[in-house]
């Protein structure tokens, strides 16, 4: 791993946000529209943590563009990660975990890339994934930290990881490169069409993924106005600037969760899981095929996805606001 | 499903593991839980003796109270938030640890040696791996920064000499190792297993027993373990799960998904 391409130099950083168009206006589009914003062999992040708010819609998006090359990061990947290794639109996905569930056992499309070396699971500890981006956010080029030393996972690291002696305690630390991904997908439960984001249970790494990033494409369960977004500011936790596109998409995380409105649907990830055991290519392909290339829009997804499981797992979603 | 037996009571290795870990926890205490195992045992704990001991969960939860029948699959998820006192980012919850926050990071284990180092990463080279399993998560960073327990089965395949990669540290290479690594903080508390209680040697850091499950002999733990245990000067046999203890377990995991 070259350690130079790993940190974007400082200067660049500060010109690249200058060329951004920051004022507050109105950037509402369809993920069709979005997916543009998004280059071949971009380093993508992608918000939520495993189950959790995963931003599957626009995923799903650029699944169909046809995307190339793109380096994936999350703090945790799950089946979305699976997806865009066995699309071809990811050889590298780099997290502190991988693998669609616990309750699922390994993931075998996971291990077909990674085990025949077509893909690269790159991997970073969970705090450490967190910290590069932190230190993305901050604007310098790399955090100390206290972990990581003495394992292999720290070792495999190669030159990414570097050591240093702490100039004022002589303690020997950990130093993470920042990491600025090209672009950020983040899905939450509402924003403004300005993309001011307001999020409700687990934030996960996700402000910190909006602030390092050069660009941010929201997808919202709900397109709020200003004025309301003004009522409550202390809500808002992604700010306008920070943000490119914005595109509402109602159960834009299925079959994931996202916090409030709906819970993962289970009987969907049992299905994926089923069909990716006995040949992980094949079951990955059809996989695809049925939920990503057949389907006219995301409404048609959902439909393929069944209005039952639809409604199941909205109703243990809103169970959480319930006494 | 492998049953236990003792008096009248029936129980599953599972359900050994998690009431012999909540005996290790103190009331008062902040443990950092995996899930499965160690949040039911944690739990236990609340229930039985240590009502002010406080569960965080990796997603970013502080003090979650977890409802009967509802727990959750993963760390990261809404079932996690349930009447919690605060959530924060993931990095500031594991940012807790380092720290000093957490007085034990629990969690479960695939792969052990006799320095008690973990592994979750490879089966094999971990350059031509002949599995490649789902990494480190939290794993790394708890082992590194806080005192650990660690339960999970009791296998030869899974109690190695040495293991495949170091994903979780624990003594690393034995004696003052881990410190001189940069870890100066925390390590590999307890072992609990289906067979046993172990600890780790003051000087060496080599795996001891210090107690065996009931029913269970010295040998039977050295026949399922693949290195050269320690014992402790006065191995002592744990009292076998009592019917409270049970009763409370199946009450939370009514569907028996982590204790079966």
């Amino acid at each position: 791993m070259s350690t130079q391409s790993l940190v974007t130099p400082y200067r660049k950083l500060r010109e690249d946000t200058l060329a951004r168009d920051r004022g507050l206006r109105e950037k509402v589009m369809s993920l069709e529209e979005a997916a543009k914003l998004v280059s071949d062999g971009d380093h993508v992040a992608l918000g939520g943590c495993h189950l959790s708010r995963t931003p599957y819609a626009m995923i799903w998006a650029l699944i169909r563009a046809r995307k190339q090359n793109l380096t994936v990061s999350r703090s945790i990947a799950s089946s979305e990660s699976d997806l865009l290794l066995a699309s071809g639109v990811s050889r590298h996905v780099v997290t502190s975990w991988f693998s669609q569930g616990l309750i699922w056992g390994v993931s075998k499309v996971m291990r077909h890339y990674t085990e025949n070396k077509l893909a690269v699971f790159e991997e970073w500890s969970h705090m450490s994934m967190g910290l590069r981006y932190r230190a993305g956010a901050m604007g310098i080029p790399f955090m100390p930290s206290r972990t990581m030393l003495g394992s292999g996972v720290g070792e495999r690291l190669g030159d990414g990881l570097k050591t240093m002696t702490c100039p004022f305690t002589g303690e020997e630390l950990a130093l993470l490169p920042a990491l600025n991904p090209d672009v950020a997908l983040i899905h939450v439960q509402r924003c403004d069409a300005y993309g001011n984001a307001q999020l409700d249970g687990l934030q996960f790494m996700d402000l910190d993924i909006a602030m390092a990033a050069k660009r941010v494409i929201l997808t919202t369960e709900r397109i709020i106005s200003n004025e309301q977004i003004r009522r409550t500011p202390d809500q808002t936790r992604i700010p306008f600037f920070t943000v490119d596109a914005v595109v509402e998409v109602q159960i834009g995380c299925a079959p994931h969760e996202c916090y409030g409105v709906y819970e993962p649907f289970f009987s969907h990830l049992d299905e994926y899981a089923h069909m990716t055991t006995e040949d992980a290519v094949k079951g990955a392909q059809d996989y695809l095929a049925r939920y990503y290339y057949e389907p006219k829009s995301w409404a048609d997804y959902l439909s393929k996805l069944g209005m039952d499981a639809v409604l199941d797992a909205c109703r243990r979603g809103r169970s959480v606001h319930n006494d | 499903m492998t049953k236990h037996q003792s008096g009248g009571t029936t129980y599953t290795a599972s359900e050994l593991l998690c009431v012999m870990a909540a005996r290790l926890l103190k009331d008062g205490q902040t443990v950092f839980a995996g899930i499965g195992v160690p949040l039911l045992a944690a739990t236990l704990a609340q229930h039985q003796f240590a009502p002010h001991l406080t569960i965080l969960f990796e997603g970013g939860t502080i003090g979650p109270r977890i409802v009967p029948g509802e727990l959750p699959p993963s760390t990261n998820e809404q079932r996690c938030t349930r009447y919690a006192n605060m959530v924060l980012p993931i990095t500031d919850v594991l940012l807790l640890l380092q720290r000093g926050y957490v007085d034990i990071g629990f969690m479960g284990g695939a792969q052990i040696d006799r320095f008690g180092n973990l592994n979750s990463s490879f089966i094999g080279d971990a350059d031509n791996p002949k599995t490649r399993l789902p990494g480190t998560g939290g794993g790394n960073d708890i082992s590194s920064l806080t005192n650990m327990i660690v339960a999970m089965k009791h296998e030869k395949r899974r109690f190695v000499p040495d293991v495949d990669f170091i994903t979780s540290p624990g003594w690393i290479r034995g004696r003052r190792s881990r410190a001189e690594a940069g870890l100066p903080e925390g390590g590999l508390w307890r072992v609990v297993t289906d067979l046993a209680l172990m600890g780790f040697d003051e000087e060496t850091r080599e795996m001891k027993v210090l107690a065996l499950q009931h029913g269970v002999t010295r040998e039977q733990v050295q026949d399922n373990t693949g290195f050269k245990l320690l014992f402790d000067r006065k191995v002592e046999t744990v009292e076998p799960p009592r019917k409270e203890e049970l009763a409370t377990l199946r009450r939370l995991d009514p569907d028996r998904r982590f204790t079966a």
